[in-house]
Protein backbone atom coordinates (compact mmCIF):
# COMPACT_ATOMS: atom_id res chain seq x y z
CA UNK A 1 0.00 0.00 0.00
CA UNK A 2 1.44 3.23 -1.17
CA UNK A 3 0.69 6.59 -0.10
CA UNK A 4 0.83 9.87 -2.45
CA UNK A 5 -0.25 13.66 -2.63
CA UNK A 6 -2.61 14.16 -5.14
CA UNK A 7 -2.66 17.86 -7.12
CA UNK A 8 -5.13 17.61 -10.18
CA UNK A 9 -4.62 20.35 -11.17
CA UNK A 10 -7.46 23.35 -12.65
CA UNK A 11 -8.09 21.85 -15.94
CA UNK A 12 -9.13 18.14 -14.15
CA UNK A 13 -11.64 20.00 -12.51
CA UNK A 14 -13.70 20.88 -15.43
CA UNK A 15 -12.68 20.15 -18.61
CA UNK A 16 -10.66 17.46 -17.97
CA UNK A 17 -12.41 15.46 -15.05
CA UNK A 18 -12.20 12.47 -17.72
CA UNK A 19 -8.22 12.40 -16.70
CA UNK A 20 -9.37 12.91 -12.95
CA UNK A 21 -11.66 10.15 -12.55
CA UNK A 22 -9.12 7.58 -14.82
CA UNK A 23 -6.75 8.37 -12.80
CA UNK A 24 -8.18 7.31 -9.06
CA UNK A 25 -9.67 4.47 -10.51
CA UNK A 26 -6.02 3.30 -11.92
CA UNK A 27 -4.20 4.03 -8.62
CA UNK A 28 -6.83 2.26 -6.20
CA UNK A 29 -7.17 -0.95 -8.65
CA UNK A 30 -3.43 -0.91 -7.84
CA UNK A 31 -3.63 -0.31 -4.37
CA UNK A 32 -1.93 3.10 -4.15
CA UNK A 33 -3.95 5.86 -2.04
CA UNK A 34 -3.66 9.55 -3.62
CA UNK A 35 -4.80 12.24 -0.82
CA UNK A 36 -5.28 15.61 -2.68
CA UNK A 37 -3.48 18.18 -1.77
CA UNK A 38 -5.24 20.34 0.87
CA UNK A 39 -6.86 23.40 -0.49
CA UNK A 40 -4.21 23.10 -3.58
CA UNK A 41 -3.79 26.38 -5.83
CA UNK A 42 -3.50 27.00 -9.90
CA UNK A 43 0.27 25.93 -10.48
CA UNK A 44 0.41 29.21 -12.85
CA UNK A 45 1.21 27.27 -16.15
CA UNK A 46 3.45 29.27 -18.73
CA UNK A 47 0.81 32.26 -18.39
CA UNK A 48 2.23 33.47 -15.01
CA UNK A 49 5.49 32.57 -15.41
CA UNK A 50 5.97 34.51 -18.71
CA UNK A 51 4.98 37.26 -17.43
CA UNK A 52 5.46 37.70 -13.63
CA UNK A 53 8.38 35.28 -13.08
CA UNK A 54 8.81 35.32 -8.96
CA UNK A 55 4.79 35.89 -8.41
CA UNK A 56 4.92 32.34 -10.87
CA UNK A 57 7.40 30.94 -8.48
CA UNK A 58 5.70 31.39 -5.39
CA UNK A 59 2.29 30.03 -6.27
CA UNK A 60 3.78 27.26 -7.60
CA UNK A 61 5.95 26.66 -4.16
CA UNK A 62 2.63 27.35 -2.04
CA UNK A 63 1.67 23.78 -3.21
CA UNK A 64 5.04 22.84 -2.70
CA UNK A 65 4.82 23.68 0.61
CA UNK A 66 1.54 22.31 1.54
CA UNK A 67 2.92 18.98 0.43
CA UNK A 68 6.05 19.25 2.16
CA UNK A 69 3.60 19.00 5.43
CA UNK A 70 1.67 16.29 4.27
CA UNK A 71 5.15 13.82 3.82
CA UNK A 72 4.48 11.86 0.76
CA UNK A 73 5.35 12.09 -3.16
CA UNK A 74 2.94 14.60 -5.04
CA UNK A 75 1.55 13.18 -8.21
CA UNK A 76 0.05 15.93 -11.11
CA UNK A 77 -1.05 14.11 -13.68
CA UNK A 78 -1.51 17.61 -16.03
CA UNK A 79 2.03 18.33 -17.50
CA UNK A 80 2.01 21.77 -17.00
CA UNK A 81 1.37 21.49 -13.63
CA UNK A 82 4.22 18.70 -13.38
CA UNK A 83 6.49 20.73 -15.31
CA UNK A 84 5.57 23.78 -13.19
CA UNK A 85 5.74 22.37 -10.16
CA UNK A 86 9.07 20.45 -10.95
CA UNK A 87 10.51 23.37 -12.31
CA UNK A 88 9.86 25.30 -9.16
CA UNK A 89 11.84 22.75 -6.96
CA UNK A 90 14.66 22.78 -9.38
CA UNK A 91 15.36 26.18 -9.27
CA UNK A 92 15.06 26.83 -5.91
CA UNK A 93 17.24 24.19 -5.35
CA UNK A 94 19.86 25.41 -7.71
CA UNK A 95 19.26 28.84 -7.03
CA UNK A 96 19.45 29.48 -2.63
CA UNK A 97 18.81 33.60 -3.63
CA UNK A 98 15.88 32.80 -5.38
CA UNK A 99 14.85 30.24 -2.32
CA UNK A 100 15.26 32.75 -0.33
CA UNK A 101 13.01 35.16 -2.01
CA UNK A 102 10.33 32.84 -2.81
CA UNK A 103 10.50 31.46 1.32
CA UNK A 104 10.12 35.56 2.14
CA UNK A 105 6.46 35.77 -0.11
CA UNK A 106 5.15 32.33 1.48
CA UNK A 107 6.17 33.24 5.06
CA UNK A 108 3.57 36.27 4.32
CA UNK A 109 0.67 33.05 4.07
CA UNK A 110 2.28 31.41 6.76
CA UNK A 111 4.10 28.80 4.98
CA UNK A 112 8.06 27.89 3.81
CA UNK A 113 9.42 25.57 1.16
CA UNK A 114 12.28 23.83 2.38
CA UNK A 115 12.80 21.27 -0.65
CA UNK A 116 11.70 17.91 0.84
CA UNK A 117 8.69 17.03 -1.94
CA UNK A 118 9.19 14.68 -4.94
CA UNK A 119 7.18 16.01 -7.54
CA UNK A 120 6.33 12.88 -9.90
CA UNK A 121 4.20 11.94 -12.82
CA UNK A 122 1.92 9.24 -12.37
CA UNK A 123 3.37 7.86 -15.23
CA UNK A 124 6.55 7.51 -13.47
CA UNK A 125 5.03 5.97 -9.91
CA UNK A 126 2.96 3.48 -12.46
CA UNK A 127 6.39 2.12 -13.83
CA UNK A 128 8.81 2.36 -11.01
CA UNK A 129 7.41 2.09 -8.02
CA UNK A 130 4.14 -0.09 -8.78
CA UNK A 131 5.62 -2.09 -11.58
CA UNK A 132 5.55 -3.65 -15.02
CA UNK A 133 4.80 -6.91 -13.06
CA UNK A 134 1.68 -6.09 -10.45
CA UNK A 135 0.05 -4.11 -13.10
CA UNK A 136 0.30 -7.30 -15.41
CA UNK A 137 -1.55 -9.05 -12.47
CA UNK A 138 -3.82 -6.84 -12.01
CA UNK A 139 -5.04 -6.76 -16.10
CA UNK A 140 -8.49 -8.15 -16.56
CA UNK A 141 -8.90 -7.45 -20.28
CA UNK A 142 -5.98 -7.83 -22.20
CA UNK A 143 -6.04 -4.87 -25.10
CA UNK A 144 -4.87 -7.53 -27.82
CA UNK A 145 -5.49 -6.04 -31.33
CA UNK A 146 -5.52 -2.10 -29.96
CA UNK A 147 -2.50 -0.22 -31.63
CA UNK A 148 -1.93 3.08 -29.95
CA UNK A 149 0.51 6.04 -30.68
CA UNK A 150 2.05 6.85 -27.60
CA UNK A 151 2.24 10.90 -27.51
CA UNK A 152 4.09 11.71 -25.30
CA UNK A 153 4.11 15.66 -25.54
CA UNK A 154 6.69 18.21 -24.70
CA UNK A 155 6.45 18.74 -20.85
CA UNK A 156 6.64 15.55 -18.97
CA UNK A 157 10.05 14.61 -20.80
CA UNK A 158 11.55 18.08 -21.20
CA UNK A 159 13.28 20.17 -20.53
CA UNK A 160 15.75 18.04 -17.86
CA UNK A 161 15.96 14.59 -17.78
CA UNK A 162 13.61 12.86 -15.72
CA UNK A 163 12.17 9.82 -15.33
CA UNK A 164 12.13 8.74 -19.36
CA UNK A 165 14.31 10.05 -22.46
CA UNK A 166 13.98 13.18 -23.43
CA UNK A 167 13.55 11.94 -27.59
CA UNK A 168 12.39 8.25 -27.58
CA UNK A 169 10.58 7.70 -24.12
CA UNK A 170 9.36 4.44 -23.73
CA UNK A 171 7.81 4.16 -20.84
CA UNK A 172 4.42 4.57 -22.19
CA UNK A 173 5.51 1.92 -24.84
CA UNK A 174 6.50 -0.63 -22.33
CA UNK A 175 3.26 0.27 -19.92
CA UNK A 176 1.17 -0.50 -23.03
CA UNK A 177 3.05 -3.72 -24.19
CA UNK A 178 2.32 -5.07 -20.82
CA UNK A 179 -1.38 -4.67 -21.20
CA UNK A 180 -0.98 -6.36 -24.54
CA UNK A 181 -1.46 -3.10 -26.68
CA UNK A 182 0.64 -2.96 -29.82
CA UNK A 183 2.44 0.18 -30.32
CA UNK A 184 2.90 1.62 -33.59
CA UNK A 185 6.13 3.34 -34.80
CA UNK A 186 5.35 6.82 -33.81
CA UNK A 187 8.17 9.18 -34.56
CA UNK A 188 6.14 12.59 -33.46
CA UNK A 189 5.81 10.85 -29.91
CA UNK A 190 7.83 13.94 -28.08
CA UNK A 191 6.68 16.57 -30.53
CA UNK A 192 4.71 19.99 -29.99
CA UNK A 193 1.16 19.72 -30.86
CA UNK A 194 1.38 24.13 -30.04
CA UNK A 195 -0.14 24.46 -26.69
CA UNK A 196 -1.48 27.57 -26.14
CA UNK A 197 -1.06 28.50 -29.18
CA UNK A 198 -4.17 27.93 -30.53
CA UNK A 199 -6.16 30.80 -28.88
CA UNK A 200 -3.48 33.33 -29.89
CA UNK A 201 -1.44 32.12 -33.30
CA UNK A 202 -4.38 29.36 -34.44
CA UNK A 203 -2.81 28.51 -37.59
CA UNK A 204 0.63 27.72 -36.15
CA UNK A 205 -0.94 25.35 -33.96
CA UNK A 206 -3.56 23.34 -36.36
CA UNK A 207 -0.40 23.05 -38.84
CA UNK A 208 1.53 21.24 -35.87
CA UNK A 209 -1.39 19.35 -34.10
CA UNK A 210 -2.45 18.05 -37.72
CA UNK A 211 1.24 16.52 -37.95
CA UNK A 212 0.60 14.50 -35.37
CA UNK A 213 -2.79 12.92 -36.05
CA UNK A 214 -1.39 12.59 -39.70
CA UNK A 215 1.81 10.68 -38.44
CA UNK A 216 -0.76 8.44 -36.25
CA UNK A 217 -2.91 7.97 -39.12
CA UNK A 218 -0.60 6.53 -41.55
CA UNK A 219 0.74 4.26 -39.54
CA UNK A 220 -1.97 2.69 -38.79
CA UNK A 221 -2.97 3.58 -35.27
CA UNK A 222 -6.48 3.31 -33.83
CA UNK A 223 -6.15 5.97 -30.98
CA UNK A 224 -3.14 9.22 -29.77
CA UNK A 225 -3.08 8.16 -26.31
CA UNK A 226 -1.87 11.33 -24.23
CA UNK A 227 -0.37 12.47 -20.63
CA UNK A 228 -1.44 16.27 -21.42
CA UNK A 229 -5.10 17.68 -21.12
CA UNK A 230 -3.64 20.45 -23.20
CA UNK A 231 -2.56 18.44 -25.96
CA UNK A 232 -5.68 15.84 -25.49
CA UNK A 233 -8.23 19.54 -26.09
CA UNK A 234 -5.94 20.25 -28.57
CA UNK A 235 -6.01 17.17 -30.54
CA UNK A 236 -9.39 16.34 -30.16
CA UNK A 237 -11.49 19.56 -29.91
CA UNK A 238 -9.79 21.34 -33.34
CA UNK A 239 -10.00 17.94 -35.20
CA UNK A 240 -12.79 19.37 -36.94
CA UNK A 241 -10.87 22.79 -37.86
CA UNK A 242 -7.96 20.88 -39.09
CA UNK A 243 -10.28 18.80 -41.11
CA UNK A 244 -11.25 22.28 -42.30
CA UNK A 245 -8.42 24.16 -42.79
CA UNK A 246 -6.31 20.93 -44.80
CA UNK A 247 -9.55 19.31 -46.26
CA UNK A 248 -8.56 15.85 -44.13
CA UNK A 249 -11.31 13.69 -42.78
CA UNK A 250 -9.87 12.74 -39.52
CA UNK A 251 -11.62 10.73 -36.47
CA UNK A 252 -8.92 10.17 -33.96
CA UNK A 253 -9.70 9.10 -30.90
CA UNK A 254 -8.05 11.03 -28.46
CA UNK A 255 -7.40 9.08 -25.28
CA UNK A 256 -5.35 9.64 -21.69
CA UNK A 257 -3.22 7.04 -21.08
CA UNK A 258 -5.14 6.42 -18.01
CA UNK A 259 -8.31 5.55 -19.62
CA UNK A 260 -6.79 3.47 -21.98
CA UNK A 261 -5.16 1.09 -18.83
CA UNK A 262 -8.49 1.70 -17.33
CA UNK A 263 -10.14 -0.16 -20.03
CA UNK A 264 -7.31 -2.91 -19.38
CA UNK A 265 -8.40 -3.18 -15.67
CA UNK A 266 -12.33 -3.76 -16.14
CA UNK A 267 -13.86 -0.61 -16.02
CA UNK A 268 -16.35 0.43 -18.05
CA UNK A 269 -16.30 3.60 -20.46
CA UNK A 270 -18.61 5.47 -18.52
CA UNK A 271 -16.59 5.06 -15.35
CA UNK A 272 -13.55 6.01 -17.42
CA UNK A 273 -15.02 9.22 -18.56
CA UNK A 274 -14.13 8.07 -22.49
CA UNK A 275 -17.91 9.10 -22.85
CA UNK A 276 -17.05 12.35 -22.80
CA UNK A 277 -14.66 12.17 -25.08
CA UNK A 278 -15.96 14.10 -28.50
CA UNK A 279 -14.64 11.98 -30.99
CA UNK A 280 -15.05 8.51 -32.10
CA UNK A 281 -14.77 5.50 -30.22
CA UNK A 282 -11.84 2.05 -29.99
CA UNK A 283 -12.25 -1.33 -30.74
CA UNK A 284 -11.11 -3.60 -28.00
CA UNK A 285 -11.28 -7.44 -28.70
CA UNK A 286 -13.74 -6.43 -31.66
CA UNK A 287 -16.07 -4.40 -29.27
CA UNK A 288 -16.47 -0.81 -29.97
CA UNK A 289 -16.05 1.30 -26.54
CA UNK A 290 -18.45 4.20 -26.73
CA UNK A 291 -20.48 5.55 -29.18
CA UNK B 1 8.54 60.44 -40.85
CA UNK B 2 9.27 56.75 -40.74
CA UNK B 3 11.58 55.43 -38.35
CA UNK B 4 14.71 53.82 -39.82
CA UNK B 5 15.94 50.93 -37.41
CA UNK B 6 20.12 51.98 -38.05
CA UNK B 7 22.39 49.04 -37.08
CA UNK B 8 25.90 50.78 -37.00
CA UNK B 9 28.44 49.41 -34.36
CA UNK B 10 29.22 51.92 -31.49
CA UNK B 11 28.43 53.11 -27.81
CA UNK B 12 25.34 51.70 -27.07
CA UNK B 13 22.39 53.72 -26.68
CA UNK B 14 20.75 55.10 -23.22
CA UNK B 15 17.61 52.59 -24.15
CA UNK B 16 19.75 49.78 -25.15
CA UNK B 17 21.45 50.10 -22.10
CA UNK B 18 18.63 50.53 -19.88
CA UNK B 19 16.76 47.03 -22.04
CA UNK B 20 20.13 45.46 -21.40
CA UNK B 21 19.92 46.19 -17.58
CA UNK B 22 17.00 44.80 -17.41
CA UNK B 23 17.54 41.60 -19.22
CA UNK B 24 20.32 40.64 -17.25
CA UNK B 25 18.19 41.02 -14.45
CA UNK B 26 14.95 38.74 -15.87
CA UNK B 27 17.67 36.34 -16.20
CA UNK B 28 18.67 36.48 -12.47
CA UNK B 29 15.97 33.46 -12.14
CA UNK B 30 17.64 31.38 -14.46
CA UNK B 31 20.49 29.00 -13.23
CA UNK B 32 23.54 28.92 -15.21
CA UNK B 33 21.72 31.68 -17.09
CA UNK B 34 25.87 33.09 -18.27
CA UNK B 35 26.05 30.13 -21.18
CA UNK B 36 24.74 32.57 -23.24
CA UNK B 37 28.25 33.68 -23.98
CA UNK B 38 28.86 30.28 -24.94
CA UNK B 39 27.23 30.19 -27.94
CA UNK B 40 28.78 28.44 -31.17
CA UNK B 41 25.89 29.61 -33.56
CA UNK B 42 25.53 26.06 -34.53
CA UNK B 43 21.68 26.36 -35.35
CA UNK B 44 20.58 23.00 -33.76
CA UNK B 45 17.55 25.30 -31.38
CA UNK B 46 16.50 26.52 -34.61
CA UNK B 47 16.31 23.06 -36.39
CA UNK B 48 14.35 21.66 -33.25
CA UNK B 49 12.16 24.76 -33.16
CA UNK B 50 8.73 23.53 -34.32
CA UNK B 51 7.49 27.14 -34.95
CA UNK B 52 10.88 28.49 -36.04
CA UNK B 53 9.14 28.63 -39.72
CA UNK B 54 6.49 31.42 -38.30
CA UNK B 55 9.11 33.32 -36.13
CA UNK B 56 11.13 36.41 -37.43
CA UNK B 57 14.25 35.97 -35.79
CA UNK B 58 14.79 32.21 -35.44
CA UNK B 59 16.08 31.29 -32.10
CA UNK B 60 19.73 31.09 -33.46
CA UNK B 61 19.20 34.48 -34.08
CA UNK B 62 18.04 36.03 -31.07
CA UNK B 63 21.17 34.77 -28.82
CA UNK B 64 23.24 36.37 -31.68
CA UNK B 65 21.48 39.57 -31.55
CA UNK B 66 21.30 39.67 -27.45
CA UNK B 67 25.44 39.82 -27.64
CA UNK B 68 25.51 41.79 -30.61
CA UNK B 69 24.02 44.38 -28.48
CA UNK B 70 20.49 44.94 -30.38
CA UNK B 71 17.82 44.13 -27.59
CA UNK B 72 15.64 46.56 -29.07
CA UNK B 73 14.97 44.33 -31.95
CA UNK B 74 14.22 41.64 -30.24
CA UNK B 75 11.86 43.02 -28.17
CA UNK B 76 9.57 43.90 -31.03
CA UNK B 77 10.25 40.44 -32.79
CA UNK B 78 7.20 38.11 -33.53
CA UNK B 79 9.65 35.27 -32.54
CA UNK B 80 9.08 35.54 -28.51
CA UNK B 81 5.39 35.46 -28.64
CA UNK B 82 5.26 32.90 -30.89
CA UNK B 83 7.29 30.15 -29.14
CA UNK B 84 4.93 27.40 -27.93
CA UNK B 85 7.32 26.84 -25.02
CA UNK B 86 8.13 23.08 -26.09
CA UNK B 87 11.62 23.26 -24.59
CA UNK B 88 13.34 21.58 -28.16
CA UNK B 89 15.83 24.10 -28.09
CA UNK B 90 16.94 24.01 -24.79
CA UNK B 91 17.12 20.25 -24.51
CA UNK B 92 19.50 19.97 -27.90
CA UNK B 93 21.54 22.71 -27.21
CA UNK B 94 25.17 22.05 -27.10
CA UNK B 95 26.28 24.85 -25.54
CA UNK B 96 23.43 23.88 -22.14
CA UNK B 97 21.91 27.29 -22.92
CA UNK B 98 18.56 27.93 -21.32
CA UNK B 99 16.94 29.14 -25.02
CA UNK B 100 13.28 28.88 -23.62
CA UNK B 101 13.95 30.40 -20.37
CA UNK B 102 15.85 33.06 -22.29
CA UNK B 103 12.66 33.80 -24.43
CA UNK B 104 10.57 33.70 -21.48
CA UNK B 105 12.87 36.36 -20.36
CA UNK B 106 12.84 38.53 -23.25
CA UNK B 107 8.65 37.65 -22.92
CA UNK B 108 8.71 39.58 -19.84
CA UNK B 109 11.00 42.34 -20.45
CA UNK B 110 8.60 42.83 -23.35
CA UNK B 111 5.47 43.11 -21.09
CA UNK B 112 7.19 45.11 -18.54
CA UNK B 113 8.51 48.02 -21.40
CA UNK B 114 5.26 47.79 -22.92
CA UNK B 115 6.57 46.89 -26.55
CA UNK B 116 3.48 45.12 -27.72
CA UNK B 117 0.55 45.84 -30.31
CA UNK B 118 -2.64 46.93 -28.48
CA UNK B 119 -5.22 44.22 -27.57
CA UNK B 120 -2.03 41.77 -28.55
CA UNK B 121 -3.27 37.74 -28.18
CA UNK B 122 -0.41 36.77 -25.67
CA UNK B 123 -0.42 39.55 -23.74
CA UNK B 124 -3.99 39.56 -23.71
CA UNK B 125 -3.94 35.78 -22.61
CA UNK B 126 -1.68 36.27 -19.82
CA UNK B 127 -3.47 39.33 -18.46
CA UNK B 128 -6.82 37.54 -18.48
CA UNK B 129 -5.16 34.77 -16.70
CA UNK B 130 -3.43 36.37 -13.72
CA UNK B 131 -6.72 38.64 -13.26
CA UNK B 132 -8.63 34.71 -12.79
CA UNK B 133 -5.36 33.35 -10.76
CA UNK B 134 -5.01 36.59 -8.44
CA UNK B 135 -9.09 36.43 -7.44
CA UNK B 136 -9.61 32.94 -7.26
CA UNK B 137 -6.80 30.79 -6.70
CA UNK B 138 -7.41 28.63 -9.43
CA UNK B 139 -8.05 28.89 -13.16
CA UNK B 140 -11.58 28.62 -14.35
CA UNK B 141 -11.32 27.77 -18.16
CA UNK B 142 -14.70 29.17 -19.60
CA UNK B 143 -14.08 32.62 -18.29
CA UNK B 144 -10.42 32.94 -19.19
CA UNK B 145 -11.50 32.49 -22.72
CA UNK B 146 -14.66 34.91 -22.36
CA UNK B 147 -12.33 37.74 -21.01
CA UNK B 148 -9.96 36.70 -23.54
CA UNK B 149 -12.10 37.05 -26.57
CA UNK B 150 -13.91 40.12 -25.13
CA UNK B 151 -10.27 41.81 -25.46
CA UNK B 152 -9.05 40.71 -28.52
CA UNK B 153 -11.81 39.81 -30.78
CA UNK B 154 -15.39 39.01 -29.79
CA UNK B 155 -16.35 37.71 -32.87
CA UNK B 156 -14.19 35.14 -32.15
CA UNK B 157 -16.44 33.86 -29.48
CA UNK B 158 -19.10 33.21 -31.67
CA UNK B 159 -16.79 31.01 -33.84
CA UNK B 160 -16.51 29.32 -30.76
CA UNK B 161 -19.74 28.89 -29.45
CA UNK B 162 -20.62 25.34 -31.42
CA UNK B 163 -17.12 23.56 -29.86
CA UNK B 164 -18.77 25.23 -26.61
CA UNK B 165 -22.23 23.63 -27.18
CA UNK B 166 -20.21 19.78 -27.89
CA UNK B 167 -18.00 20.48 -24.61
CA UNK B 168 -21.24 21.59 -22.54
CA UNK B 169 -23.08 18.62 -23.74
CA UNK B 170 -20.87 16.68 -22.98
CA UNK B 171 -20.37 17.83 -19.06
CA UNK B 172 -17.27 19.12 -19.73
CA UNK B 173 -17.52 22.56 -18.50
CA UNK B 174 -17.71 24.17 -15.26
CA UNK B 175 -19.99 26.86 -14.84
CA UNK B 176 -19.04 28.31 -11.56
CA UNK B 177 -15.08 29.23 -10.59
CA UNK B 178 -13.74 27.00 -8.30
CA UNK B 179 -12.22 28.88 -5.37
CA UNK B 180 -9.48 27.83 -3.27
CA UNK B 181 -10.31 27.81 1.24
CA UNK B 182 -7.32 30.48 2.00
CA UNK B 183 -7.75 33.10 -0.64
CA UNK B 184 -6.62 35.58 1.99
CA UNK B 185 -3.19 34.10 2.55
CA UNK B 186 -2.83 33.39 -1.07
CA UNK B 187 -3.31 37.57 -2.17
CA UNK B 188 -0.65 38.13 0.96
CA UNK B 189 2.02 35.78 -0.90
CA UNK B 190 1.17 37.60 -4.59
CA UNK B 191 1.50 40.79 -3.05
CA UNK B 192 4.92 40.46 -1.62
CA UNK B 193 6.31 37.89 -4.70
CA UNK B 194 4.62 41.31 -7.00
CA UNK B 195 7.71 43.57 -4.83
CA UNK B 196 10.40 41.72 -6.57
CA UNK B 197 8.75 41.92 -9.63
CA UNK B 198 9.08 45.83 -9.87
CA UNK B 199 10.26 46.77 -13.49
CA UNK B 200 14.01 47.94 -13.20
CA UNK B 201 15.82 51.06 -14.80
CA UNK B 202 19.25 51.70 -15.81
CA UNK B 203 21.81 53.53 -13.07
CA UNK B 204 21.32 50.27 -10.87
CA UNK B 205 24.24 48.74 -12.73
CA UNK B 206 27.44 50.91 -13.70
CA UNK B 207 29.27 48.25 -15.77
CA UNK B 208 27.61 48.13 -18.75
CA UNK B 209 28.93 52.27 -19.25
CA UNK B 210 30.59 52.38 -22.76
CA UNK B 211 29.54 49.73 -23.66
CA UNK B 212 29.54 48.70 -27.88
CA UNK B 213 27.06 47.08 -29.98
CA UNK B 214 24.86 47.54 -32.50
CA UNK B 215 21.70 48.98 -30.79
CA UNK B 216 24.03 52.02 -30.79
CA UNK B 217 21.41 54.78 -32.06
CA UNK B 218 18.68 55.70 -29.92
CA UNK B 219 15.68 55.97 -32.16
CA UNK B 220 14.17 59.39 -30.39
CA UNK B 221 16.97 61.06 -30.72
CA UNK B 222 18.02 59.90 -34.59
CA UNK B 223 14.16 61.54 -35.16
CA UNK B 224 14.85 64.55 -33.08
CA UNK B 225 18.32 65.35 -34.88
CA UNK B 226 16.81 64.96 -38.34
CA UNK B 227 13.97 67.18 -37.44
Amino acid sequence: MMDYSYFPGCSLESAHSSYNDSVKKVFKHLDSNLHELEDWNCCGATAYMSVKEIVGFAISARNLAIAEKQKWDLIAPCSSCYTILAKTHRYMKELPELKERVNECLKEGGLSYNLKVKVRHPLDVLINDIGLEKIKEKTKVRLDGLKIANYYGCQIVRPEKGFDDREEPMTMDNLFSAVGATNVYYPMKVKCCGGMLMTTYEDVALKLSKEIIECAVNNGANCIVTTCPLCQMNLEAYQDEINKAYSTNYNMPILFFTQVLGLAFGFSDSELGIDKNLTAGIKINGALIHQ
Amino acid sequence: MKIVNIKVPGKLSWKEQDLRVSFLRQLEAVPNSEKIKSCIQCGTCTGSCPVSYAMDISPREVIALFRAGDMESLLHSKTIWVCASCYACQTRCPALIKVTDIIYALKRLAMEKNIYPPNFPVYSLSQSFVKIMNSYGRLHEARLLVFYFVKTNPFKLFSFMPLGLRMAKKKRIAYMPSKIKDIKNFQKIIKKAEQFDMPRTVGEVQYLKGAVGYGAVDKKTELESKK
